[in-house]
């Protein structure tokens, strides 16, 4: 795609060619028109938003409440947006593979070669770090401060520029459908397929910045989450009194500060070969591509681990609410989940068993994999037996969580048959492997986030959503998972590979067709998640929760009003037990008036953040098309920015004692006249989040 | 109702198909070694049953008797933990995943791809080469060279040696077993062998840009006199030397199978030498600077 360049110091390697409308109209066929479509919705959709913003006034409100805010809450709220938005691009792309998949056997499918490289590249590197990164930390960010008895993180501002990081790359993706294309290399970017010999244009470089920028984003998130957790609990929330959610809280974030950084190295290292001719990752002069390998496996294995953790602890959380019980095996628990912190760095060669090393290394993190499958295996177990002499109500998060573990149970075989090194020697690189990592990362982390969206959306908006669209959608996702991804494991055993654009053998069709209409399933679960958000702002006056605590829950983050207070606690609460919630229920302590209020100091906004983020874009952008003078000065700025903010030491302002008391009792006065709800009507109109307490 | 109808449908159609689905593949053996690696997938599959089936036993029989709608079910709301249970989940999968770690570690020698199989009759040599999108075999022994075909006699174990000239690629039989990546630079080794007669399809697995998905070649396993006239048949054809190869490391696809009569002992090892020493991007296999990559 890369034509004459129009002006090279001003412009770069751009050219006219760099824009898929003139593409489509030089080469009409389906698969041009297809990429000029998704430009024009991407730039429809960036105009609808300003057009939006503009009718209803809403700009300031938006820069106010939302882009320079430093409130964990709010920013938790921009990641998840940013997720689902990420997720409904990303699905729509597996959906055009799974048709071409389907309609190119024998013969040409509607989309070229390029082009279906780029969408299975796009779709893993959105899934992995534009949605599952994002939703988690975005959960977090909502979740755990409240959970742990804290009004924010302990970094309010570094959190702001991981989001901005993060949204940066985002937006790079975003903008690579509208100006030139992306990498055809896969979410994994192996050398020397990506390296300059082998792919000159400027899709890789779009991925390296992609990706570089929101792993630094996500760096800083995992420093600020560790920090927080250890330094910000509540007086009384000992370790062992932690909720499960924020131990997975911790042990993500020890995961990426550990595991991003060699990412960072491996990206920034192809970067230097691409840019200023280093010899890292080449085929010659000393290069050697399986160091990528090694760097890359070192971030990739402990991923997949950061983006399954969260959703264990919300599992935990939700097996424990609503089967109306205490947590099962909570040490059991808590240990698995650090030996599976631990044991995750030891395991990334299962990824390339077929590299030609000896069998004896091979063999020993075949073992070591197959050793993480235990306190895996222990953890499904410890839920089912949460559930034990519970009362089990099957709300949607609780039917995603049942769905979660039955179906991760069947990943979890596959995954022991890929650990296996003469089996991987089989199915490496074969559609069983995509319906393997499909099948824990659906199930797990997707649906994990699932239930935790309508677990704690009451608490982030003061209303719940449909329970009845709920259901639409869980079912939906669920068969859809099962029709899409079951057949792959047959697929995968008969030999078909994946990124593969186009069968030649008959046999495959069937199953092929199979895994399409699962394709369209999850589409119409997608959709129909669309709907329970629309008819729930709409019918939100019968869905209100303003008691906070709609879910009779167990931590401290019910105890506070939904949505809850800026500064999150009116007084920082003492925690005299696990389930720290239900234990100040049971006692009668729930929902009392302090004999005193104090000054609460909150940060104030701050620009930097959206600044960096915007800078950070051109950066990623210019350097994709090496446009040196825009390189230049973004970066000069950036580094202008953080330095000039760290002489800033006006970031605080002050909440009187007087306004935390008005609205404290204010909350309190409303809780009183509502009526407690009995479980039997949790998702009728009746719940407005007062719980009964049993007795 | 329409959707119902519809559902069973493809149902149907999946459970007439699903006839063909262990036919292909490893699991449709046609050598020692995806033998065994079948019979690993089953094993390992049924030793993993032992953790997991009592998981799906439980289940609906947990949801079943503590839903909530249940009239005078147990309900012990602070029951939190049991060491009987405790120490069934911890040490069933503990005990599993030993005779699991045991095996694999036995059966990851066995089949080892750089071991040679065990038999009386000597490993027949193959060199292999993957392009961009194409793979070359150079028989150093015969002293012929083929591209998209590979031949070799029934029950005789054909060591593999491979390299690549492009990016790196892997190379499969599916029907035979293991892979192995081939890489630039470096030398992998695999041993294969063919028990039954027949014709089998060899492809590339790891993505390598637009004619990827046509990387196939055919793996012919036929008998030792066969073999004999096959070799001969081939020397008649023009030499590989380096001009030849160079033509065929362009990126390209072929429509029909090449042969070359006569090749020198060296051309493996200056493949992978000059792989090393000159920079890919003066090598005929580089992307042309003004095209899209990939
Ligand atoms: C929602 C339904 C989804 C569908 C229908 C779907 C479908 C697909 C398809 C068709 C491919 C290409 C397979 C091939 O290479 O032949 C793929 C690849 C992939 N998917 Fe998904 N996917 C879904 C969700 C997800 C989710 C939730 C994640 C991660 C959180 C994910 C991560 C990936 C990754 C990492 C790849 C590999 C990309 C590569 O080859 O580099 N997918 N998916
Ligand atoms: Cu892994």
């Amino acid at each position: 795609m890369t034509g004459e360049p129009l002006n090279y110091f001003w412009l770069g390697k751009l050219s006219l060619e760099s824009l898929p409308f003139v593409e489509f109209i030089k080469t009409p066929n389906s698969s041009t028109a297809i990429a000029a479509f998704a430009a024009a919705a991407v730039i429809g959709g960036a105009i609808g938003i300003v057009v939006l913003l503009t009718l209803f006034g809403k700009w300031r409100v938006f820069w106010r409440e939302w882009l320079t805010t430093l409130d964990a809450k709010k920013i938790g709220i921009m990641y998840i947006v940013l997720a689902l938005v990420m997720l409904i691009r990303a699905v729509i792309e597996a959906a055009f593979m799974r048709a071409q998949q389907m309609l190119a056997v024998n013969r040409e499918g509607p989309l070229s070669a390029e082009h279906f490289g780029e969408l299975f590249t796009t779709h893993g590197t959105i899934m992995i770090f534009f949605m599952a990164m994002p939703f988690l930390i975005g959960l977090i960010n909502v979740v755990m401060p409240l959970q742990i008895g804290a009004r924010d993180v302990k970094f309010p501002l570094l959190n702001a520029i991981s989001l901005a990081l993060t949204a940066a790359g985002a937006v790079l993706v975003m903008i690579s459908l509208v100006i030139g294309e992306f990498s055809t290399g896969g979410w994994s970017g192996y050398p020397p397929f990506t390296e300059l010999a082998f792919n000159p244009g400027a899709g890789v470089d779009y991925w390296i910045w992609a990706v570089t920028l929101s792993s630094i984003g996500n760096t800083l998130t995992g420093i600020n989450f560790a920090v927080t957790i250890y330094k910000l609990r509540a007086p009384g929330m000992t370790w062992f009194r932690m909720p499960l959610f924020s131990w997975t809280a911790l042990c993500t974030s020890i995961l990426i500060i550990f595991a991003m950084m060699p990412l960072t190295v491996a990206t920034l290292m192809l970067a230097l070969d691409r840019y200023a001719g280093f010899h890292f990752f080449t085929n010659a002069l000393g290069g050697n591509m399986m160091n990528y390998a090694n760097l890359f496996w070192l971030f990739g294995h402990p991923e997949v681990y950061i983006v399954i953790l969260p959703a264990f602890g919300v599992f935990s959380e939700v097996f424990s609410t609503f089967s109306g019980k205490r947590l099962y095996g909570y040490h059991s628990l808590v240990f698995a989940t650090i030996a599976i912190t631990v044991l995750s760095f030891g395991v990334w060669l299962h990824h390339f068993f077929t590299m030609g090393q000896s069998a004896n290394l091979n063999a020993a993190f075949g073992i070591a994999t197959m050793l993480i499958g235990v306190p895996t295996g222990v953890k499904v177990y410890d839920w089912l037996l949460t559930m034990v002499r519970g009362r089990v109500r099957f709300t949607t998060p609780m039917l995603f969580s049942i769905m979660f573990a039955i179906t991760f149970v069947i990943g979890g075989l596959s995954g022991v048959l890929l650990a296996n090194p003469p089996i991987d020697f089989a199915v490496h690189n074969s559609l069983f492997l995509v319906a393997h990592f499909h099948n824990m990362l659906i199930p797990g982390t997707l649906f994990g986030m699932f239930a935790a969206y309508n677990v704690w959306f009451p608490k982030m908006f003061g209303f719940r959503l449909s329970e009845k669209w709920g259901r639409i959608s869980f079912w939906f996702w669920s068969f859809g998972f099962y029709l899409a991804f079951m057949p792959l494991y047959a697929l995968g055993l008969m030999g078909a590979m994946r990124r593969t654009v186009q069968w030649f053998e008959p046999q495959y069709l069937p199953w092929l067709l199979v895994a399409f209409s699962g394709a369209v399933l999850i589409s119409l679960g997608l959709i129909s998640q669309v709907i329970q958000l629309w008819v729930s702002i709409r019918n939100r006056d019968d869905l209100r929760a303003p008691g906070g605590d709609p879910w009779d829950g167990r931590s401290l983050e019910w105890s506070v009003s939904a949505p809850p207070p800026e500064y999150n606690f009116a007084v920082i609460p003492e925690v005299h037990d696990r389930d720290a919630f239900t234990w100040m229920k049971q006692h009668g302590i729930s929902y009392t008036a302090p004999n005193e209020y104090q000054d609460i100091p909150m940060p104030k906004n701050s620009v930097v953040a959206p600044l960096i983020g915007f800078l950070a874009t051109m950066l990623g952008f210019a350097l994709t098309w090496h446009i040196w003078w825009l390189t230049i000065v973004s970066f000069l700025v950036i580094l202008g920015t953080v330095i000039a903010r760290s002489f800033c030491r006006d970031t605080e302002k002050i909440i009187p004692a007087s306004q935390v008391r008005q609205e404290h009792e204010q909350w309190l006065a409303r809780v009183k006249g509502l009526i407690p709800t009995a479980r039997a009507d949790e998702t009728t109109s009746e719940n407005q989040g007062l719980a009964e307490v049993a007795s | 109702m329409k959707h119902l109808l519809l559902c069973c449908l493809i149902l149907a159609t999946l459970l007439l198909s699903s006839c063909g689905f262990l036919d292909y593949g490893f699991l449709a053996p046609a050598g020692p070694i995806a033998e065994a690696q079948r019979d690993q997938f089953w094993l390992v599959t049924c030793w993993t049953m032992v953790v997991i089936l009592p998981f799906f036993v439980a289940m609906p029989i947990v949801l079943w008797k503590y839903r909530r709608s249940r009239k005078n079910a147990v309900y012990r709301p602070n029951w939190t933990f049991s060491w009987l249970l405790e120490s069934l989940i911890w040490g069933v999968p503990l005990v599993i995943v030993s005779i699991l770690s045991w095996n694999v570690w036995k059966a990851t020698h066995t089949l080892d791809p750089y071991r040679p199989i065990a038999g009386d009759k000597p490993a027949l040599h193959i060199q292999v080469v993957s392009l961009d999108w194409k793979w070359l075999f150079i028989y150093p022994e015969q002293k012929i060279a083929s591209v998209n075909v590979v031949a070799f006699p029934v029950g005789r174990p054909v060591h593999f040696e491979l390299t690549s000239e492009t990016v790196m690629q892997s190379f499969m039989i599916p029907r035979l077993g293991s892979q192995i990546y081939t890489m630039p630079g470096m030398v992998t080794q695999l041993h294969l062998l063919a028990s039954k007669p027949g014709e089998y399809r060899g492809q590339n697995t790891q993505y390598n840009g637009k004619f990827y998905a046509e990387q196939k070649f055919t793996a012919r396993a036929i008998s030792d006199s066969e073999f004999k006239r096959w070799i001969k048949q081939k020397q008649s054809h023009p030499p590989l030397d380096m001009r030849a190869y160079s033509r065929l490391a362009q990126r390209s696809i072929l429509s029909e199978p090449e042969f070359f009569g006569s090749v020198t002992q060296e051309l493996f090892n200056q493949i992978v030498e000059r792989v090393k020493t000159t920079p890919a991007a003066d090598l005929p296999g580089a992307a042309k600077a003004t095209g899209k990559g990939g």
